[in-house]
């Protein structure tokens, strides 16, 4: 290997990394606020790609659909938990943020998607139609269930994953899509073109991980995730609501996951199936940093997307096996540095 | 149900299974194989996650490796089907014995998540290995033949795979009732209390985990001789999920769940398969794994505990025999009294900046009743997990019997003679309480994993069964036997303890605080089982705050105060020591 070739591998490496990193960021988010492993955040990613490249096409993407059917399914689970628990006087606020909310921006996408509107609104169209979608799954999957063990709520994530995928075909299709990239602009470093795409990667990546270390820190509401992800129960005796901390925690992931997903599609082919394999790399990039740290997600993901560019210059067919592989000895490593913490989940 | 009658039902329903293929077309048949295959992945799954609490995503992956490893010398190297069932069962849980060594020490979602990483893995080598028929598959793969008869219909492999099945749940069940089994169930709800006991947790994770890859290599070998083809989509992530969705419906934590769980999921898919295209023609294949996720999610919301449980709460429930008279276990033989039988010398523990153990020295002779008192945070509970091996030394030494144990794991200091009890109970609240006693006893049975399978180890057993009621009748719990532990008021959950400690026949009992939370009459019962211990011999050390408890119950009393000993003595001499009215009173008056 030319130093030629380690540049170019690293400079995919970094690009692909910091894709990982928006998503593992997100995934490290929500698992501490909420306990769940969501999964399926590479799902939404491969899904807001999905419907970029149905935008640009001047198409209704099924996402639309998607998001109508998960209001009305989260709507009604809602009703029916407001009036049995005698609350039906909250009904209107409920109808607001479960059903007009995404309804509406699913209608409006509807309405301008055959106007081919320029590419800053079919950005912004993209990630408003895919931001609804997981705090909705929340609603209808995980809500019922809050106060499960870690593992089963593991488990349900794998299930909707399968779930996800299921509809990704029904709603998207089996064709894949590759967007235009953002900007044709690209320069060279160390004798590496580095494409403009990258920049605005890596740029993203940065950007959104400054903006949430800004939230957390200096924000109430940050504030607010922070308490519940270190001690639910004394949170909620402060006042705050874990259930509210949740949802604000899905829409910010869902955010990352749907930036991730825009500045992937103009580099990688994405299938209605793609999420997964996305989704579990980020997973390994935030075990790497011990599902707790942001930077250390963030690092963590880099280090996978390294690892898949120089895997896949040693053996393309290979290249999962070998990051997957990684996740055991990286696992151990981290069980032997981390503090051992008795748990104690006798049922 | 009795025993009696669980084994009139079960063989009535094997006869029952071996006619079906009189009565059912052969589409049925291949279907049941297609259960039985799949339900021994599930009982494994069901021993695996349902009993010992490791959830895996990656059994497909085991059974892949099985299907492979049969296909490959079966089908492209000529040889016996015969000697791919070896070459898989070998393969296999060699696999599994190297991913287990190296992940069965994480805890909890990281464990399941290694799984979930190395499923992936291994599914995606099959589909990248030119030798394997890449994304292909291997075709062609011969039946399985015995006595020069191959067994191509449903029908004949359907006898096998039967076999199989009633062999696995059988060595099973056996298993789970034996001195192991009664380990691996404890294992759930942490290592801290089955590693007091001298069960090495990590090793029994591992044997269950290979017994689990054991299984599903069975099931592997049986796939690919009755399919005669394999291909990497049959061993996916997707297929690891329906394992465990199998396992979890059945019920967790129930074998016979495994193959309950196989039927109702093939026969769910199989419905699905069938009406779906009536329901939305166009889009049947892609609704299919939607309405399966969407199933099972709903079933993990709902009713997590599974179909074998439910049913079984409403079965009338058999009347437990108490154990039958059987010889004594054989005893440890224990010091003369007075003999010197603990000693700490100069015992350091450090958390950081905080000293919490300060160069404590002080001995245990062997037949008195040793008290360990001090004001919160003085160290006494740092210094009883030191001896009992559950924090280790920073500096120092502690010999018992005249052996050195300071470097030595929890579970060599239990066997050696040490048992303890929790300041916080910890017993398994789902274990009857006979069963929690039981595993006091763990460290003086041998019988292991194949012993327990066969059903070799009853006598033993029987020993064993008769121990833990004596010392059950020795500390006035006889009539609770077969209660639910959990079910029983702290104070008896305490005694529990003791009794659990008894019958590891200890030479030295360490308590911590086993007055707390007692009533008074509580506490007075429960000193005078410790003096009655004290007249048979037994040492006793004990942690404790309640003053009155201990002065009127111990012979000699160590106090320390801000990690350091300040006093030790009779328990007139401690009263009137100065040093120790000023740590408890603040000076004095």
């Amino acid at each position: 290997m030319t130093f030629d070739i380690a540049a170019i591998l690293a400079v995919d490496g970094i690009a692909s990394g910091a894709i990982y990193a928006l998503v593992a960021i997100g995934t490290v988010l929500l698992f501490s606020v909420t306990r769940v492993m969501f999964v399926p955040f590479g799902d939404l990613a491969a899904f807001t790609a999905l419907t970029l490249a149905a935008l640009d096409d001047g198409k209704t993407p099924g996402t639309v659909n998607l998001v109508i059917a998960l209001a009305i399914l989260a709507f009604s689970m809602e009703a029916v938990a407001l009036v049995r628990a005698g609350g039906a006087k909250g009904l209107p606020r409920a109808a607001l943020f479960y059903l007009v909310i995404p309804i509406a921006v699913a209608l409006a996408v509807r309405l301008l998607a055959p106007a081919t509107p320029p590419l800053p609104a079919r950005l912004m169209m993209a990630l408003a139609l895919i931001v609804p979608v997981a705090p909705l799954l929340d609603r209808i999957v995980f809500r019922p269930v809050a106060d499960a063990p870690v593992l089963v709520l593991l488990i349900i994530a794998v299930a909707l994953h399968f779930a996800l995928v299921g509809l990704g075909l029904l709603f998207f299709g089996p064709e894949g899509v590759r967007t235009q990239p953002l900007t044709s602009w690209s320069t060279e470093v160390f004798g590496a073109i580095v494409s403009g795409q990258t920049v605005c990667i890596v740029v993203a990546a940065i950007a959104l991980s400054a903006l949430l270390y800004v939230g957390f820190e200096f924000t109430l509401t940050g504030k607010a995730l922070r308490a519940t992800s270190s001690n639910r129960t004394g949170a909620r005796l402060m006042g705050v609501r874990p259930a509210r901390a949740g949802t604000i925690a899905y829409v910010l992931s869902s955010i990352l996951a749907g930036v991730s997903g825009l500045l992937i599609a103009p580099v990688n082919t994405i299938f209605y199936d793609s999420g997964f394999l996305i989704g579990l790399k980020a997973f390994v990039g935030a075990i790497i940093g011990g599902l707790h740290s942001y930077p250390g997600a963030a690092i963590g993901a880099v280090i996978v997307g390294l690892l898949e560019s120089f895997a896949s210059f040693a053996s393309s067919s290979l290249k999962d096996v070998i990051v997957f592989s990684i996740l055991v000895p990286i696992l151990v490593w981290r069980s032997l540095v981390s503090v051992h913490i008795e748990e104690e989940d006798e049922e | 149900m009795s025993r009696r009658a669980t084994l009139i039902v079960s063989f009535l329903a094997v006869v029952a299974l071996a006619c079906a293929p009189l009565l059912f077309s052969s589409f049925t048949i291949s279907l049941f194989n297609y259960i039985g295959i799949y339900a021994l992945v599930a009982i494994g799954l069901a021993l695996l996650t349902g009993v010992a609490g490791i959830v895996s995503f990656g059994q497909a992956a085991f059974v892949g490796v099985a299907a492979y490893a049969t296909a490959w010398l079966s089908a492209l190297n000529g040889y016996s089907p015969w000697l791919g069932l070896l070459l898989a069962i070998i393969l296999t849980c060699a696999v599994a014995a190297a991913l287990g060594a190296a992940t069965l020490r994480l805890e909890g979602h990281f464990l399941s998540l290694s799984t979930l990483a190395w499923g992936l893995a291994i599914g995606f080598l099959f589909g990248n290995v030119e030798g394997l028929g890449n994304f292909s598959g291997i075709s062609n793969i011969p039946p399985i033949r015995i006595g020069g008869h191959a067994l191509m219909k449903s029908e004949e492999i359907y006898y096998l795979v039967l076999l199989m099945v009633v062999l696995s749940l059988v060595a099973m069940y056996n298993l789970l009732d034996s001195r192991w089994g009664r380990a691996l169930r404890a294992l759930r709800g942490g290592n801290v209390l089955v590693e007091s006991l001298g069960v090495n947790a990590f090793q029994t994770k591992l044997a269950a985990f290979v017994i689990a890859a054991f299984l599903a290599a069975l099931s592997g070998w049986l796939y690919a001789h009755m399919s005669r083809f394999v291909s990497p989509a049959s061993f996916d992530a997707a297929m690891g999920i329906e394992y465990l969705m199998m396992a979890m419906v059945g019920g967790q934590g129930s074998l016979i769940g495994g193959v309950v769980g196989a039927s109702i999921i093939t026969f769910l898919k199989n419905a699905i398969q069938d009406y779906l295209p009536l329901i939305s023609p166009n889009a049947a294949g892609q609704l299919e794994v939607v309405a399966f996720a969407a199933i099972f999610i709903v079933f993990l919301q709902y009713a997590r505990r599974g179909v074998v449980p439910f049913i079984a709460a409403r079965l009338p429930n058999a009347r437990p025999t108490a154990p039958a008279p059987a010889a004594a276990l054989d005893l440890r033989a224990q010091p003369a009294t007075g003999a010197p039988l603990l000693k700490v010398d100069q015992a350091m523990r450090r958390f950081g900046g905080l000293i919490a153990v300060n160069a404590v020295s002080f001995d245990v002779r062997a037949g008195e009743i040793v008290g360990l008192i001090g004001p919160n945070g003085a160290g006494k509970s740092t210094m009883f997990n030191l001896l009992t091996g559950a924090l280790q030394l920073d500096g120092g030494e502690i010999e018992f019997s005249g052996l050195p144990i300071s470097r030595a794991p929890q579970r060599a200091i239990a066997r050696a003679g040490i048992a303890r009890t929790f300041q916080h109970v910890k017993l398994r609240p789902r274990m009857s309480v006979l069963d929690n006693v039981l595993l006091g006893a763990h460290g003086r049975l041998q019988s292991g994993i194949v012993r327990g399978m066969l059903r070799l180890e009853r006598s033993e057993e029987a020993r064993a069964r008769a121990e833990a009621m004596r010392q059950l009748e020795r500390t006035g719990l006889a009539e609770h036997a077969f209660d639910v532990a959990g079910s029983l008021p702290l104070g008896k959950q305490r005694l529990v303890e003791i009794a659990r400690a008894l019958a590891a026949d200890p030479t030295l009992l360490v308590l911590d605080e086993p007055a707390a939370g007692l009533r008074r009459n509580e506490k007075m019962e429960l000193a005078t089982l410790l003096r009655e211990l004290r007249a048979d011999r037994l040492t006793v050390l004990l942690v404790e705050h309640d003053m009155e408890f201990v002065m009127s119950l111990v012979d000699r009393i160590v106090v320390m105060d801000f990690g350091s000993k300040i006093s030790e003595g009779l328990p007139a001499e401690v009263r009137a020591d100065p040093r120790v009215q000023e740590a408890y009173l603040g000076g004095v008056a």
